[in-house]
């Protein structure tokens, strides 16, 4: 089946969980920067959790359904709209030829993702099909979507999923100060006590240069022992990398490695948070213990699973 | 295993770190630590990447967690650290254009040097690099070796585009563009060969721990290995040669 954009929204692209397996050749991994609404939805969806969808940030797109689907949003506090009915988010839903999907302005949070029955049919680059845009490939003709732009979807039976049923675990929410949870390391010895104490305590504000490949933050100066540089090594989702004394959270776009100090990394089960976070708002860092980040990973993980196998009973 | 620190990079990635500092014998560590991960059978393990002095290890704490992964890893003998002398190296030859329009720059090399555009040729394609790692940007080669009489700064003022293939000297660096790019490098050259193409069977290249030599070429070889690679015909060079003892 198809779908046709008739406004793209801000910046709509098609994203999968990441192309992995390159990064020892440089190639980033992109994917959506939200892995749990992507997995989410495309379970709804009745896809396999890695399955394309679209990411949206802040306005989303106008969809016409050129062919009966089903869909499922997840992700931002968002009301989708189909043909002027509102719709709730991390439920599935049917459209028929012809509807119009659309979108109010997120209630809170940034980023949406949409999940397709079937999943977003564009042709795999290195095992995935995620748009990188620095080097204009993957996803859709390796950009962000246009209007007019017809985007195939991977034919499956309907009805499909039951849509009687929907997730029950908390969407986002807004706050008037986030903790994200990191995990210190791998430089964090580069930083003098006060630094540490300066990143775990005070509160930092997310800028308006803030993109997919990294959040820029504003706040205290982190101070290191003996400045920010290191020989290049890896990089992975979520590090906060100090490089002039304010924190950058690496986000979905991120260079596979990079030459300066990453005092800590926010943990797995709070990216759901971060990939919300919008030019504004403030957020503070809290360490937790490798096994309580650990303990989060595979709680998250199980309860998609097992949501995954209640909704195919 | 001695001499190593496992450093945590969030819950799913953990870096063995070599030394603090560029040199090959420490990059040769994390080539065969690499090596020898790859060999070793322990579950959970989703890639890793290579550095100039360490290894990242990506992995699923679902299916191993932090001490688990930390105690296999460190059970992981490394050989003695001179094995690698009288080994075989990876070597891929790379034709390169050297001067005029493909390499605007390198009069500036020269000047710099105090040398010959001839010369420049000579000391550039008369050593084989060694590819450090890869990152920057997809197929972005750091090589180690080249002759210090090549030191070059940058650009005062960078290029705004930089075509695919530029073969370029920033310091004491040198590389290739594997993609069209904004830059400040010194432009000496420029290969038709692809160091990176998304749809080719493999993708990249080169890999940490192979060996880049340049060799020069005319004006005429070039239009004809670009016609070659344009048509999918070209075969880069890759030579497995014996090992000299290592120069550290």
């Amino acid at each position: 089946m198809r779908i046709k954009i008739i406004q793209p929204g801000v910046l709509t692209t098609v994203q999968d969980l990441g192309r992995t397996g390159y990064q020892q050749f440089g190639v980033p991994v992109s994917g959506v920067c939200d892995p749990f609404a992507a997995k989410l939805a495309n379970i709804l969806a009745g896809n396999p959790q890695d399955a394309a969808v679209l990411e949206c940030t802040m306005m989303g797109p106008v969809i016409e359904f050129l062919d009966p689907g089903v869909f499922a949003v997840s992700g931002a506090e968002v009301t989708p709209v189909l043909d002027g009915e509102e719709l709730l988010v991390n439920t599935a839903t049917r459209a028929a030829r012809g509807q119009r999907l659309s979108f109010r302005v997120p209630k809170a949070g940034f980023r949406f993702v949409i999940a397709f029955a079937g999943g977003i049919n564009v042709p795999q680059l290195m095992g995935s099909r995620a748009t990188f845009m620095k080097t204009r490939e993957g996803g859709f003709c390796g950009r962000k979507l246009q209007a007019g732009d017809t985007l195939d979807i991977f034919d499956v039976p309907l009805p499909g999923p039951d849509l009687s049923r929907h997730y029950g675990g908390n969407g986002f929410a807004a706050k008037p100060l986030y903790e994200i949870r990191v995990v210190p390391g791998p430089q964090d010895d580069h930083f003098t006590e006060a630094g540490l104490h300066t990143f775990l305590n005070e509160v930092y504000t997310v800028t308006a240069s803030s993109d997919r490949m990294g959040m820029r933050l504003d706040g205290p100066a982190i101070e290191a022992t003996d400045g920010y540089d290191i020989i290049s090594d890896g990089i992975s989702m979520g590090a906060v990398q100090v490089a002039s004394g304010k924190p950058i959270i690496l986000l979905a776009d991120r260079q596979t490695t990079g030459g300066y100090t990453k005092i800590a990394n926010v943990i797995t089960a709070d990216f759901k948070i971060l990939a919300q976070l919008k030019a504004g708002d403030r957020l503070r860092f809290t360490a937790v213990s490798m096994e309580e980040a650990q303990d989060a990973f595979c709680r998250e993980a199980d309860a998609l699973d097992g949501f995954a196998r209640w909704l195919s009973l | 295993m001695d001499g190593v620190r496992f450093l945590p990079a969030g819950d799913t990635a953990v870096v063995a770190e070599f030394g603090n500092e560029i040199s090959e014998a420490v990059n040769r560590r994390v080539a065969a630590f690499a090596a020898l991960l790859a060999q070793s059978g322990i579950p959970g393990i989703q890639e890793t990447v290579p550095t100039y002095r360490s290894l990242m290890i990506h992995y699923d704490p679902r299916v191993i967690r932090y001490g688990a992964l930390l105690s296999a890893l460190s059970a992981l003998e490394l050989p003695p650290e001179d094995a690698g002398a009288g080994a075989e190296k990876e070597v891929l030859v790379i034709p390169v254009l050297y001067g005029g329009e493909a390499g605007p720059d390198i009069c500036n090399v020269a000047e710099k040097n105090g040398l010959t555009e001839a010369e420049v040729i000579a000391l550039h394609t008369g050593t084989d690099y060694r590819v450090y790692m890869l990152g920057f940007i997809p197929g972005f080669t750091y090589l180690g070796g080249m002759d210090p009489r090549l030191n070059t700064p940058r650009l005062a003022t960078p290029r705004v585009k930089i075509p695919a293939g530029s073969v370029g000297i920033a310091g004491m660096q040198t590389g290739v563009y594997p993609v069209e790019s904004p830059g400040g490098w010194q432009l000496i050259g420029r290969t038709p060969v692809a160091f990176y193409d998304a749809h080719r069977a493999d993708p990249i290249l080169p890999k940490a721990g192979w060996y880049i030599r340049f060799a020069a070429v005319d004006a005429a070889e070039y239009a004809r290995i670009e016609a070659a690679v344009a048509a999918g015909t070209y075969e880069v060079e890759h030579l497995t040669v014996k090992e000299a003892a290592h120069e550290d």
